[in-house]
């Protein structure tokens, strides 16, 4: 069985937003106001944010300012504390390791979003509305049967949704081969952020094959997880800078 | 038939259940009054979508969420008084097991309430039942919840069942037909024999026995939903029985309000008497005492440690956003420790030290002390729940510091919950006695029966 992981290469990210845009227009994520952004509410799956998020004296003031940008898709842990407080099991990881998010069972607790140390679960405090030209542009895919509602649907009002690796384009990808008759290859599959990264600075693949770049990668010294003391054991990795 | 009832118990008990005057129409109409706009809004947040509330990322609990620990708090005091007073064979609990129960009753039910009306999707709320995961831990909470309340429900009908049937055979002529099929109904066919007589006992030890493990489950488990989570500040072993803790001592807060309530409003000087205030003010002084014990370990061990996730948290509480709720929680809570603790010092006639300082007048008045340190100790640990959720909230790892200020919806919800939560006491009681009438009886019964020789009290300043 595969095991997907991400390796983001910090020293190649240019903070250059394209891996956020795409994962919006893939993800059909809702646009708030920017009142509303202000206020914290805007939902981002992969965000780019300065590290520390929070100035402190060491980061210093501009122009003598020391910080770093920081990229950052769901985390993917293997022991995932949002899936352990999730009392419908609305979120949950597949066989894959990807964690998942059901908005048709979601009941909006926020004990996921509470939970999570990353910060990457978001929650639609409104009914997702997006202005004429973007309406006109969803992403029609959709993971959906009866009381299962994935991927990029629209969400409903009251629901957490979250960053998935793009799950559902492993499952066209697999519908593909399947069709075509032959097998699938992990390179077929590639989320978004990855497929658009401008500084090629994310690389995706299956950590339980030897010689994928993911598994050549992760075993760099450069390599890190972020929050690795809040043992999560991250499939999202990456690559210190200099 | 009067059922051997004497005429005192009847008028100050039964006959003004049957007197609907204009104080009970003043009180619970200014009551509902208060509930109505929270209510109002709420039904604008379920149109709109939690987007009416200040909540957001990071702050995705607020208000409501204190609300609903602080609400499951103060119901832990029919357990404790009405239970372990009653297993412990304590006769000046009789009284008040009524209030108690129905505190906790009303209480659990209001804290339900507000924690639908905090979820995204109320009505996917019987998903937890369909597709519960038992190993989460708001899955504890909703069954020792749900157990808690079934429980106490249980415990204020068997403890009401003979009054039920002394109100059923005492139905004045003028009565509304309802009410007396209503009695009648819920009297259960009770006859009063003795072998009706000795199971209820039977039951009811048995329920006091069941209930104070259920109740110290919820305030436990409750506590677990954030100690069990990685988040700075709720790393605690010790969160269990310092909400345990906690809940009791506002539990004691809300009792002492709610019987001086009683005992004014209903005229009930007779039957609540200053000894049960005397009595619990000190174990309110015990618990005071252990609640400042826990206190100090979560704050001084963090503060020392200086970890790097945990010490912004507390730095918050100690002196940042969240310094005013945090040392006005500590005040309040000191103030309301020493309304209890300085009239105990006055001992005789009061010097002028006691005078100046007011010990004397507090040891002159021990309902209003009372109900002083009990309103202190309320609005305390609320302050307490908010200082132990929001300081972890708004200071996430990943996440921006945030500032959350409730919006009035939020507010308004607020005190509309708790408006609500009084107005069911208030109607709860034209229906019912607030105190238990066979309860009471049995305590005079009881009385008589001890012995009556008294050993003098050794001469003090000449003073006995």
């Amino acid at each position: 069985m595969s095991k997907w992981s991400m390796v983001i290469d910090l020293d190649k990210c240019i903070a250059c937003q394209a891996c956020s845009v795409a994962c919006r227009m893939e993800n059909n994520t809702p646009v708030v106001p920017p009142e509303e952004a202000e206020a914290g509410r805007a939902i981002r799956w992969n965000d780019v944010f300065p590290l520390p998020v929070n100035p402190t004296e060491e980061t210093g003031e501009y122009p003598n300012v020391k910080t770093q940008y920081m990229t950052r898709p769901c985390i993917q842990c293997e022991n995932a504390p949002c899936i352990k407080v999730c009392p419908v099991g609305a979120t949950f990881i597949n066989e894959e390791g990807i964690i998942e998010q059901n908005y048709a069972r979601c009941i909006g607790c926020r004990f996921c979003t509470v939970g999570c140390p990353y910060g990457v679960r978001y929650f639609n405090w409104y009914k997702p509305e997006w202005e004429t030209p973007l309406q006109e542009h969803l992403n029609p895919d959709r993971l959906e049967e009866a009381g299962r509602l994935e991927g990029p649907a629209v969400r409903p009002v009251g629901v957490v949704e979250k960053c998935t690796y793009c799950v559902h384009r492993l499952v066209k990808a697999r519908e593909q081969a399947a069709a075509e008759g032959r097998d699938f290859r992990a390179d077929e599959y590639v989320p978004a952020c990855v497929q658009t990264c401008t500084g090629k600075a994310r690389f995706f693949g299956d950590l339980e094959d030897p010689n994928s770049a993911v598994t050549q990668l992760a075993k760099s010294p450069r390599s890190f997880r972020l929050l690795e003391e809040a043992g999560t054991h991250p499939k999202t990795i990456y690559l210190r800078e200099g | 038939m009067k059922n051997s009832l004497s005429e005192r118990d009847y008028q100050s008990l039964i006959a003004p259940l049957y007197r609907f005057d204009r104080s009970f129409w003043l009180t619970s109409g200014l009551l509902a009054l208060l509930a109505a706009p929270g209510l109002a809004l709420y039904v604008r947040q379920l149109v709109l979508g939690l987007g009416v509330t200040a909540l957001n990322r990071p702050a995705f609990w607020g208000i409501y969420l204190v609300n609903f620990i602080f609400l499951i708090g103060v119901s832990m005091a029919g357990t404790v008084i009405s239970a372990v007073l009653q297993l412990l064979g304590v006769n000046w609990r009789r009284p008040i097991t009524r209030i108690a129960e129905s505190l906790t009753v009303f209480g659990l039910m209001i804290a339900g309430l507000q924690i639908l009306m905090d979820m995204g999707r109320p009505d996917r709320f019987l998903f937890t039942l369909i597709y519960g995961r038992f190993q989460a831990p708001l899955m504890w909470d909703i069954m020792s919840l749900t157990l808690y309340l079934l429980t106490a429900i249980f415990a204020l009908y068997l403890q009401l069942l003979p009054d039920i049937a002394l109100l059923r055979d005492t139905a004045p002529q003028s009565a509304p037909a309802w009410r007396k099929k209503l009695y009648s109904l819920l009297a259960l066919n009770w006859r009063g024999n003795a072998a009706q007589w000795h199971q209820l006992e039977k039951t009811m030890t048995t329920i006091s026995v069941i209930i104070v493990p259920i109740g110290v489950s919820l305030h436990t488990v409750t506590s677990w939903l954030f100690s069990t989570t990685t988040q700075p500040g709720w790393k605690s072993t010790i969160l269990g029985p310092y909400f345990v803790v906690g809940a009791i001592f506002s539990g004691m807060g809300l009792l002492f309000a709610a019987a001086a309530y009683a005992r004014r409003a209903w005229k009930l000087e007779e039957y609540i008497k200053e000894e049960f205030f005397l009595n619990l003010g000190w174990l309110f002084i015990v618990m005071s005492a252990v609640w400042f014990y826990f206190t100090l370990n979560e704050t001084l061990i963090i503060t020392a440690e200086q970890e790097a996730m945990e010490f912004p948290v507390m730095a918050a509480k100690l002196f940042g956003e969240f310094s005013a709720a945090f040392w006005g929680m500590v005040l309040l809570m000191i103030a309301a420790t020493w309304v209890m603790v300085a009239p105990k010092f006055v001992s005789g006639k009061p010097g002028p030290l006691a005078r100046l300082t007011g010990s004397a007048w507090l040891k002159a008045h021990p309902i209003e002390t009372s109900v002083l340190a009990g309103l202190f100790v309320l609005v305390g640990m609320w302050l307490e729940r908010w200082n132990i959720l929001m300081p972890t909230l708004t200071h996430a790892r990943l996440i921006p510091y945030d500032i959350y200020i409730p919006t009035f919806t939020e507010i308004a919800i607020t005190i509309s919950l708790f408006a609500l939560l009084a107005l069911m006491f208030v109607v709860f009681f034209k229906f019912f006695p607030p105190v238990s009438v066979w309860e009471v009886r049995e305590g005079r019964v009881v009385e008589a029966a001890q012995p009556k020789a008294v050993m003098p009290l050794p001469e003090v300043n000449g003073e006995a």
